[in-house]
């Protein structure tokens, strides 16, 4: 049956005039472990309501939080969008490895089949897009405007509708569990499975919009950043003088807008096959579907250095603050960056050496690919050498920065093993390849996330994280990381493929078996990094730093009080060295105490909430095929947009005296701590 | 970075702004730059498609037998116009003549619409002459393309009337006329776009 028939088909096909395909047989009531996941998540969710409406937060929350367009709050909420989505990406993979161990022989586990494939398509979209987004945008949006001496970035409202593009995606994944389903076909929907022949149902529809919309927020939070970077440095601050993290955001937010409309279009393309009939990437009528296979990872590939470029940053704050030293080789850690930027573009063929592409081309993009080891070891050098002959305190980020050191380091060799096509015909598509992802994601993406939290954690709150409970975090997640991926190197070697729910061979039982005490590790893992927050925000009052510079940082966002106030800066620093705030605090620079000029800022608004809510709601429509209300979702979403843009009034002045007020109480702080330290 | 701080006085650095003279300079015409050669990327990576599946006619009707090149000519030489009046109207924005500024960008929309009209045309003939976005993987791509192109020109001219809205309302403020270099960035964008579009698809196409 031609796709064009199928459009007809599904046109002929009894659709609601208003619901659309959506039917009561889309909640999932024969399915016990939804149901049970429903009630746990509604109760939850009326708990949260109820304590909120209680305290009367929802008009703090509006005001503070929803609508605000301030950096360092857009840079929390990402990262509480990202902590959350962990929590239920890891429930897949708790789920996965405990089925895993069970489904051997008689036994079919508990997950059937067209529920495990959902289970590993939603983990793997979950991490990447809507836990390692969020964690690095984050990341990006708290720190590069104070490290650059900026007050905001370039655009904050569109820096809050971005927030809320992201969050609208992870949403729509969020209510697929409950209303429908989610894809079957892995984290990056292949064609011809995830045409509309192999996969009528919703799930890819779901995929499709919901990566869509989240991938609207981080294009343009990537605009946003670059010409945040490029435009609002401090006076002095030449390229050569940027903070490293702020160096590899810029590489990664190139990377971004570079990539990110590549995505766009691809999934656009899928969604036209589905929807209009189109014939890309279809077996029939001249489709071509290894197309797809080529344009989603040259999005793909780049992705993953979008990831772990600025965990590289991260890394390089965290070694060099807590080896008391300049970071080793500047200019190398900068030029590594910028190269890796470039070459991440020349290596995707090789996700699929085996789909065709022949000797030649295979070699080249093996060689390209093997380059790309270079300036990544040449900066596993740099923090090496920068710990050297340092002054080393072992504080919990520090912890993290070691163990990604030796764990992404044998991520990157397994990688280049991979990266040799003809192990590559061997290894494809196997075990041995899912640990080697894994070695790099978590032991890179995760440990810097986590590095990076325990870093800038007393930057955001005023206080620091409990180092204890920090430490047990780590210990769990690095043991529990080999624990569990060990098993899958020797299975991927003997052959063992991924996304297969039952094995008949019981011989590898004894495997999957460890690899889920493994996950049980992990698992204790984030419960301890759950308890850390709850126990440091227990015992605030003693963990509280009031210097603003607890760790002896070198750059700027260290001379701010923490959390900063909602202006940063009450006078632009101006930047002379590399590490601006050790060369002002070498130099015995004072800080200003009088003389404050009213600041302009930009104010708060609710567009970008209601903008992003909207095409949300659209997104849902669409996936349900509710055409009326898409249109609707459609009209009223360029209209909420056009309405924005008659809205000319959008700064406005903080007076002098209010931030005189402001700094005068961190000039007494400073000096009580002063006085209770001698 | 702005060249009024200083960032030494009598040889000895300074670290703090104290005058408060630092005012990071406008973004917005970088920010829209970049956001164009996103989308550029989006059309890149439909020209693409279009390259590999152009010729993928399964056995339906090609270029060839489709395109009607004067009347795509026609079109073209619209969206040409529209770009030369949507100059003028910079031109009037830098005179600073609200009403002739108003003028030209009435005529551009006109144009744009014209342009819009006869493209929807092409598209009902195709469809009604069975060579649908469906039919073939070439099709497929030639909709695609020419269509988001379509789209793009679209929304430029909802943004147009809502623009003339608002200098009509508050004239040729600094915000006004960021946001008119911003649209003449995206219409001329647009133009450059078409120019690959009426090579790559329709005169190629005929060969």
């Amino acid at each position: 049956m031609s796709n064009a028939v199928v459009a007809q088909h599904q046109a002929a096909e009894q659709l609601h005039p208003v619901l659309g395909r959506l039917g009561w047989e889309a909640l999932p009531l024969h399915e016990p472990i939804l149901i049970a996941t429903f009630i746990a998540v509604a109760l939850g969710g009326l708990t949260v309501f109820a304590l909120i409406t209680k305290f009367r937060l929802w008009g703090y929350l509006w005001r503070d939080w929803v609508t605000s367009i301030d950096h360092k709050k857009i840079g929390i909420m990402y990262m509480i969008l990202g902590i959350v989505m962990l929590l239920r990406g890891f429930a897949d993979a708790l789920m996965m490895r405990a089925h895993q161990a069970m489904s051997f022989g008689e036994n079919v586990g508990f997950l059937p089949p067209h529920h495990y494939d959902q289970v590993f398509t939603a983990h793997g979209v979950i991490m990447i897009f809507f836990v390692a987004m969020p964690f690095v945008t984050g990341f990006m949006n708290y720190v590069v405007p104070l490290q650059i001496g900026a007050r905001d970035v370039a655009f904050p409202f569109l820096n809050n509708f971005s927030f809320w593009m992201t969050a609208g995606g992870a949403v729509l994944v969020m209510i697929s569990l409950f209303v429908g389903e989610f894809a079957k076909t892995g984290w990056l929907a292949y064609p011809p499975l995830s045409g509309i022949l192999a996969s009528p149902d919703v799930g890819v529809d779901y995929y499709l919009w919901s990566l869509q919309i989240a991938g609207v927020g981080t294009t343009l939070s990537g605009i946003n950043l670059i010409a945040t970077i490029i435009k609002m440095r401090a006076p002095g601050m030449t390229m050569m003088k940027m903070p490293v993290f702020t160096w590899t955001s810029l590489c990664t937010n190139v990377l971004i807008v570079a990539t990110f409309p590549v995505l766009a279009a691809t999934l656009a393309l899928l969604t036209a096959d589905r929807y209009l009939g189109t014939n890309f990437f279809t077996n029939d009528l001249g489709g071509n579907a290894m197309l797809y296979v080529n344009l989603i990872w040259i999005w793909g590939h780049p992705e993953v250095y979008i990831l772990v470029l600025p965990i590289f940053g991260i890394f390089s704050e965290v070694v060099s603050t807590f080896s008391r030293k300049k970071l080793f080789g500047y200019a190398s850690m900068v030029y590594a960056t910028v190269v890796i930027t470039i070459l991440s573009y020349l290596v995707w063929l090789h996700h699929f050496f085996t789909m065709g592409s022949g000797a030649s081309v295979n070699s080249f993009f093996g060689i390209t690919t093997m380059i790309i080891s270079i300036p990544t070891g040449a900066k596993i050098f740099n923090w090496l050498f920068t710990m050297y002959r340092g002054r080393i305190k072992f504080e919990v980020p520090m912890l993290w920065t070691v163990g990604f050191m030796i764990t992404f380091t044998v991520g990157g060799m397994t990688g280049v093993l991979l990266a040799v096509p003809a192990a590559d015909f061997v290894l494809h598509n196997s075990l041995f390849l899912i640990a080697h992802f894994h070695n790099v994601i978590i032991g890179g993406v995760v440990f810097g996330a986590f590095a990076g939290i325990n870093y800038w954690f007393p930057k955001a709150f005023g206080f620091r994280l409990d180092a204890f409970w920090g430490k047990v975090s780590f210990w769990c997640w690095f043991i529990g990381f080999w624990v569990a991926f060990t098993p899958l190197y020797i299975m991927g070697l003997m052959g063992v493929t991924r996304r297969v729910s039952h094995f008949d061979d019981m011989s590898l039982q004894p495997y999957f078996v460890v690899a889920a005490i493994g996950g049980g590790i992990v698992a204790l893992g984030i419960a301890a990094f759950l308890i850390q927050i709850a126990v440091s925000i227990w015992r605030r009052k003693e963990l509280r730093d009031t210097t603003g510079d607890i760790w002896g940082g070198r750059t700027l966002e260290w001379s701010t009080s923490s959390p900063p106030p909602d202006y940063n800066f009450a006078f632009t620093p101006i930047a002379h060295e590399m590490d601006a705030w050790h060369d002002m605090k070498q130099r015995g620079v004072e800080r200003p105490k009088k003389g404050f000029v009213a600041i302009h800022m930009p104010k708060n608004t609710g567009a970008g909430f209601v903008i992003a809510m909207l095409a949300t709601a659209m997104g849902f429509a669409l996936i349900w095929h509710m055409y009326i209300l898409a249109a609707l979702g459609l009209a009223a979403t360029v209209i909420a947009s056009i309405v924005h843009t008659f809205n000319y009034d959008r700064d406005f002045h903080i007076p002098a005296d209010a931030v005189t007020r402001t700094e005068d109480e961190r000039t007494r702080a400073l000096a009580a701590a002063a006085t209770s330290a001698a | 970075m702005t060249a009024s701080v200083a960032t030494h006085v009598n040889g000895a650095p300074v670290y703090y702004d104290h005058a408060g003279d630092h005012h990071p300079p406008n973004s917005t015409m970088l920010g829209f730059w970049l956001y164009l050669m996103s989308d550029c990327l989006i059309f890149a990576v439909l020209f693409a498609v279009y390259a590999v599946l152009g010729r993928s006619y399964a056995a339906g009707p090609s270029g060839a037998d489709l395109f009607d090149l004067p009347l795509v000519a026609a079109n073209t030489a619209l969206l040409l116009f529209s770009s030369i009046t949507y100059g003028f109207a910079m031109i009037a924005m830098q005179n600073k003549r609200k009403s002739q500024v108003l003028a030209w960008l009435a005529i551009t929309g006109v144009f744009g619409l014209g342009f819009l009209g006869i493209e929807l045309y092409e598209f009902h003939h195709l469809i009604h002459e069975g060579a649908g976005p469906g039919r073939s993987a070439f099709l497929s791509s030639f909709f695609t393309l020419v269509g988001t192109h379509g789209l793009h020109v679209t929304f430029g001219c909802i943004w147009l009337v809502t623009l003339m809205f608002q200098v009509q309302k508050l004239g040729l403020t600094p915000a006004n006329r960021r946001r008119l270099m911003c649209l003449s960035m995206f219409w001329h964008f647009l133009d450059v776009v078409w120019i690959g579009v009426f090579t790559f698809v329709y005169l190629m196409g005929v060969l």
